[in-house]
């Protein structure tokens, strides 16, 4: 049926889709930069390419076997000059290449602050740059304005103009941060954090997205990325603050929780350690940040009671993570503070029942009774829910 | 029966692990089993099993492993082009709210799949089955150096073949991507049996490549016949060393990659998980200090296919034959310097990014000297347009365009606007289509005369080379202009109306290319019919230049009656304008290794040990592996190795030749 009708229009709907070429076409000057060196390495590669095609296609007609006024020469296979020139044309290309390769990828480093706003105009030092946060979660983006102190997921504000740097991490597997209008892309890592220093130049909505597979809700891990001018980002800011809500770690542990297709969502206030608490992995109270932990590394370590020092783990996001013939499932306990008394903060994380003796640095391991005896050996888990 | 007996059998495998819920799957069950029925029962009726089991399944000669390597390459070519077909559909269909009709728990294991299998069990086995068939020939050599290994070899890649197919109806493949990164393909994210299969199934393959790439060093170094030096050897030959040089080098790598993240998911070790000091960066490191040399491991044995074809249909010596082994062992070492180019954008500083970009450029300097000279081998030539020489066009013409956005994804910042995007997608479609599968193709249509005495048929290969060139072209041009509007890679749904279209036509491209493969189908069936009119008697149809067309085709068991002395490097050529005559007279007794069914039994057990560690059947895998063992040392007692040809049957085959030859004339 119109099966057919589409198939007659293909040419003129390719003509007319209207299609958005926004690699070539960006609106922030980091990806403007990048699209330039798309542009003339491609030219400069064209240099040697095209002629290339060009001999083939001459060569294979001109030297056809009926052709038999061309000259044929079956001993020829060896001329030093043009030797010569068929390493060293390739070779001239890559050296300029490998300059601007070079040049380019010093210049447009991700973790280097930008130096200008656009082509004509240099950043203006007196002004303090937007610092954006930014968590990959299954399967969404949670960003944390720190110098507003609201956040939202799956929508991204930016003033035109003003730098913004991107501090960037994930929950759980790996992501990559990516709006191409505004620059090119990052890897986020759960415990780990990339930076992105990046500048919109034209006030628009545009796409950002995920650009690492990442799972079953990956094709919906997308958000908007508005460019406003001052007057709107105020307004944008504002609109988040009367949200109201506020994201502490509980609600954030609930955020975490594997979703697909997630709409907008804002909070007023926001917990200001809760980035810091993500990045090291600790969000749960009663674990021990990774910062803790290279500290105490970085004095020698708790030695072989450190060992000791683990809590069984009962929740990572998707299931009670453990293997079949593993040991069972633990994490490094955080040293008792007054902020997070070891003993509530055990019943807050639902670790088993059975914990009661508290397992410090320097205590002895309480010997410890599997949830099921038979399943250690059998290899039954608990049904994953993804 | 208890629950706790039936686990201590079946491990975690129950009924609920058949997808009986999936349509697509059990349809495809239904269709696999009805052909696999009718091919059992057609064997069975002609009686066929002995002879299969005698003269293919245990034979250690080369030429019948490669001939089965090709076939499990064509095979698999299906079942990984059914993968393709599925993911163009998906994404032409998935627009405007649909869903299309894969799941995401379906969709995502349909493109893991595609890339393992295309890699490991369609390209692979068809670059590993042209060396082994060819090189040996090429070399004059009457077979590899351990041909027991060789068997083993293909066996296990077999078995590795069995496992992803089995995951197709039995259980699930991997949500991965076909790299498998952690904390992804770690047990937390991945607890189901999907990365255990993808794990067992390349490791019971790795373990046969690897022997596989040893197997032929070893042939290559020490089983030249006289007069060959390296420098006066085929430039196949050459390639051919350097992959497996690059197999044997970078494999092992793989192996110990996916060995840890197995303990990982096995044994709660912490080498790529997020806490506990893991790093999921050094598996992606790892994992791509062994997938970069791959991609040269495949193209390396086609460019070396592409100057056998150039220099023979075009009549002259192959130009710069020098450059061209430097520029190959360049390329080989180069290989190693480069892997960090796939991923850039995780976060390395701007050093260690512009090093690993130029060196990547730089490997462009040695491809492109390559493509200047198969270029001045034409010129001056007599060009016939067989169908090897149309792929060797097509490739040049292909592949420059890849290789060139190669070079631009080198360059980390324009990287870090295409890197993941269908541009990316495109552009290594481009060069391993381009390059491995135009070249695998070419070397089918160049060296299937020498296997079985009769060419291909010209109608149906060139009808099917058309199709493929431009359902290619059509499937992938797309992509590379929707990777520049920042279209990602491994999408299910869209949402932008306007893209539908350029998925539309990249459908379509990927239809021709079916028919493509399907007239390729049609092509051997034809050629088998009419193999008597495309008989060729005379061992050399193409008046080609190496040693493989100085015997006759195809080849008998020992190869060469008499091993060859070598003064040029175009052996072959230089012996027929010196006016070469075959010896008529003086044979004798040729020493030959004995077939055994060992290979197949050690593969096979290797293959049921994998399915018992994917499944936690630990009676099972504990048992396949001592029974591995033991079939292992009992063949060390096997003194029935080797066996002598009789001069008669010698003299016998070669006056049978003798008359063809005279017939012909």
């Amino acid at each position: 049926m119109s099966r057919f009708k589409i198939l007659a229009l293909l040419p003129l709907a390719v003509a007319l889709s209207g299609c958005n070429y926004v690699v070539l076409a960006p609106a922030g000057d980091i990806a403007a930069q990048q699209r330039d060196l798309v542009i003339i390495s491609t030219v400069l590669m064209l240099l040697i390419v095209v002629p290339v095609m060009a001999l083939t296609v001459l060569f294979a007609w001109r030297y056809r076997q009926s052709n038999t006024s061309a000259r044929y020469e079956p001993e020829w296979d060896h001329s030093t000059s043009l030797e010569l020139v068929i390493w060293s044309a390739p070779l001239l290309i890559i050296v300029c290449l490998g300059a601007l390769t070079w040049m380019g990828t010093h210049l447009l480093d991700p973790y280097r602050n930008i130096g200008r706003i656009h082509a004509e105009r240099a950043v203006d030092q007196s002004k303090a740059p937007l610092d954006v946060d930014v968590v990959a979660l299954d399967w969404k983006w949670l960003f944390i304005y720190p110098d507003y102190g609201i956040a939202t997921v799956n929508e991204l504000a930016a003033p035109v103009d003003r730098p913004i740097n991107f501090h960037i991490t994930a929950s759980s597997v790996m992501n990559s941060f990516y709006i191409p209008a505004l620059a090119g892309q990052i890897y986020a890592m759960p415990g780990m954090e990339t930076s992105l220093h990046a500048v919109i130049n034209h006030a628009g909505t545009y796409k950002g997205f995920s650009a690492n597979y990442s799972g079953a809700g990956f094709s919906g891990m997308h958000f908007t990325f508005h460019g406003l001018d001052d007057k709107g980002f105020d307004a944008w800011i504002a609109q988040a603050k009367s949200a109201g809500g506020s994201l502490g770690r509980a609600e954030y542990l609930q955020l975490e929780k594997p979703s697909e297709n997630e709409p907008v969502r804002r909070w007023g206030t926001v917990d200001s350690d809760l980035y810091r608490l993500i990045l090291n992995m600790c969000v749960e109270t009663g674990k021990m940040c990774q910062s803790e932990m290279m500290a105490i590394d970085a004095k020698g370590g708790l030695g072989h009671e450190g060992l000791n020092n683990t809590l069984p783990l009962a929740y990572d996001k998707y299931a009670r993570r453990g293997t079949v013939l593993g040991p069972q499932p633990t994490f490094v306990a955080g040293t008792c503070t007054p902020d997070a008394p070891q003993g509530q903060t055990t019943a807050a994380i639902k670790a088993p029942l059975d914990t009661a003796p508290l397992t410090g640095a320097g205590l002895k391991r309480p010997t410890f009774t599997p949830l099921k005896s038979s399943s250690f050996f059998l290899g039954q888990r608990p049904k994953s829910n993804s | 029966m208890s629950p706790d007996l039936l686990k201590l059998i079946f491990g975690r495998l129950g009924l609920d692990s058949l997808p009986l819920h999936e349509p697509i799957l059990v349809a495809t069950f239904v269709m696999v089993a009805l052909c696999g029925g009718a091919l059992f029962a057609g064997v069975t009726y002609f009686r066929l099993w002995g002879y299969l089991w005698r003269e293919w399944f245990t034979t250690v000669d080369h030429k019948r492993i490669g001939i089965m390597y090709m076939i499990l390459g064509i095979v698999m070519l299906l079942r990984g082009f059914a993968d393709a077909l599925m993911m163009r559909a998906q994404q032409a269909l998935a627009f405007n709210g649909s869903e299309g009709f894969l799941p995401a728990h379906h969709y995502d294991q349909v493109f893991t799949a595609h890339g393992v299998i295309m890699i490991f069990f369609v390209a692979m086995p068809l670059v590993t089955g042209l060396m082994n068939y060819v090189v040996p020939l090429q070399i004059g050599a009457r077979d590899v150096s351990f041909p027991f290994l060789n068997n083993f070899s293909f066996w296990m890649t077999v078995g590795g073949a069995v496992l992803v197919m089995a995951s197709l109806f039995i259980g699930e493949f991997a949500r991965t991507g076909w790299l498998a990164y952690p904390p992804l393909s770690n047990i937390g994210y991945s607890p189901d049996v999907g990365v255990d299969y993808y794990i067992w199934a390349l490791q019971v393959a790795g373990v046969g490549t690897t022997l596989s790439g040893i197997n032929l060093i070893c042939t290559i170094v020490k089983l030249r016949c006289p007069g060959m030096t390296m420098m006066k050897m085929p430039v196949f030959t050459w390639t051919a060393l350097c992959t497996n040089i690059l197999i044997v080098a970078s494999f092992p790598v793989l192996t110990v990659v996916l060995a840890l993240l197995s303990l990982d998911r096995y044994v709660g070790t912490n080498f790529f998980t997020n806490d506990f000091g893991g790093s999921p960066m050094m598996y992606v490191n790892l994992i791509w200090i062994w997938g970069h040399p791959e991609v040269y491991i495949l193209v390396l044995p086609a460019f070396g296919i592409f100057s056998e074809v150039t220099s023979t249909f075009s009549g002259k010596r192959l130009f710069g034959y020098t450059s061209m082994v430097y520029a190959t062992v360049v390329i080989t070492i180069l290989s190693y310097l480069v892997w960090l180019h796939h991923f850039f954008t995780m976060g390395s500083g701007a050093s260690v990014n512009s090093f690993f970009g130029i060196t990547t450029m730089i490997i462009s300097i040695p491809t492109g000297a390559k493509m200047f000279n198969w270029l001045f081998t034409m010129y001056r030539g007599r060009i016939r347009f067989e169908l090897p020489m149309l792929w060797t066009i097509a490739f040049m013409l292909t592949f420059v365009l890849g290789g060139m956005t190669g070079v631009l994804l080198a360059v980390p910042p324009a990287d870090f606007v295409l890197h993941n995007s269908l541009f990316l997608i495109a552009h290594f479609h481009n060069v391993i289509i381009g390059g491995v599968v135009f070249g695998a193709f070419a070397g089918i249509n160049y060296w299937f005369p020498k296997a079985f005495g009769f060419k291909l048929d010209p109608f149906w290969g060139k009808l099917s080379f058309w199709f493929w060139v431009t359902g290619f072209y059509m499937a992938f041009m797309p992509l590379y202009v929707l990777g520049l509007m920042g279209v990602t890679r491994r999408l299910r749904v869209f949402d932008d109306p306007s893209l539908q279209i350029w998925f539309v036509i990249a459908a379509i491209g990927a239809g021709l290319v079916f028919l493509g493969i399907l007239c390729m189908l049609m092509q051997f069936a034809v050629s088998f019919l009419k193999r008597e009119q495309l008989k060729d008697v005379t061992g050399d149809p193409w008046d080609a230049r190496t040693l493989e067309w100085a015997t006759s085709s195809p080849p008998p068991d020992y190869n060469f009656a008499f091993t060859p002395v070598v003064h040029d490097n175009d052996a072959w050529w230089d012996m027929k304008k010196r006016g070469y005559q075959r010896p008529l007279t003086g044979f004798k007794p040729i020493h030959m290794p004995s077939s055994t069914g060992t290979g197949i039994i050690l593969a096979g057990l290797a293959t049921a040990m994998g399915f018992g560690l994917i499944w936690y059947i630990w009676w099972l895998a504990a048992a396949s592996f001592i029974a591995m063992l033991a079939v292992g040392i009992g063949h060390t007692f096997n003194y029935h190795r080797d066996f002598d040809i009789p001069a008669d049957d010698v003299i016998r085959a070669e006056d049978s030749r003798t008359k063809l030859l005279a017939g012909a004339k």
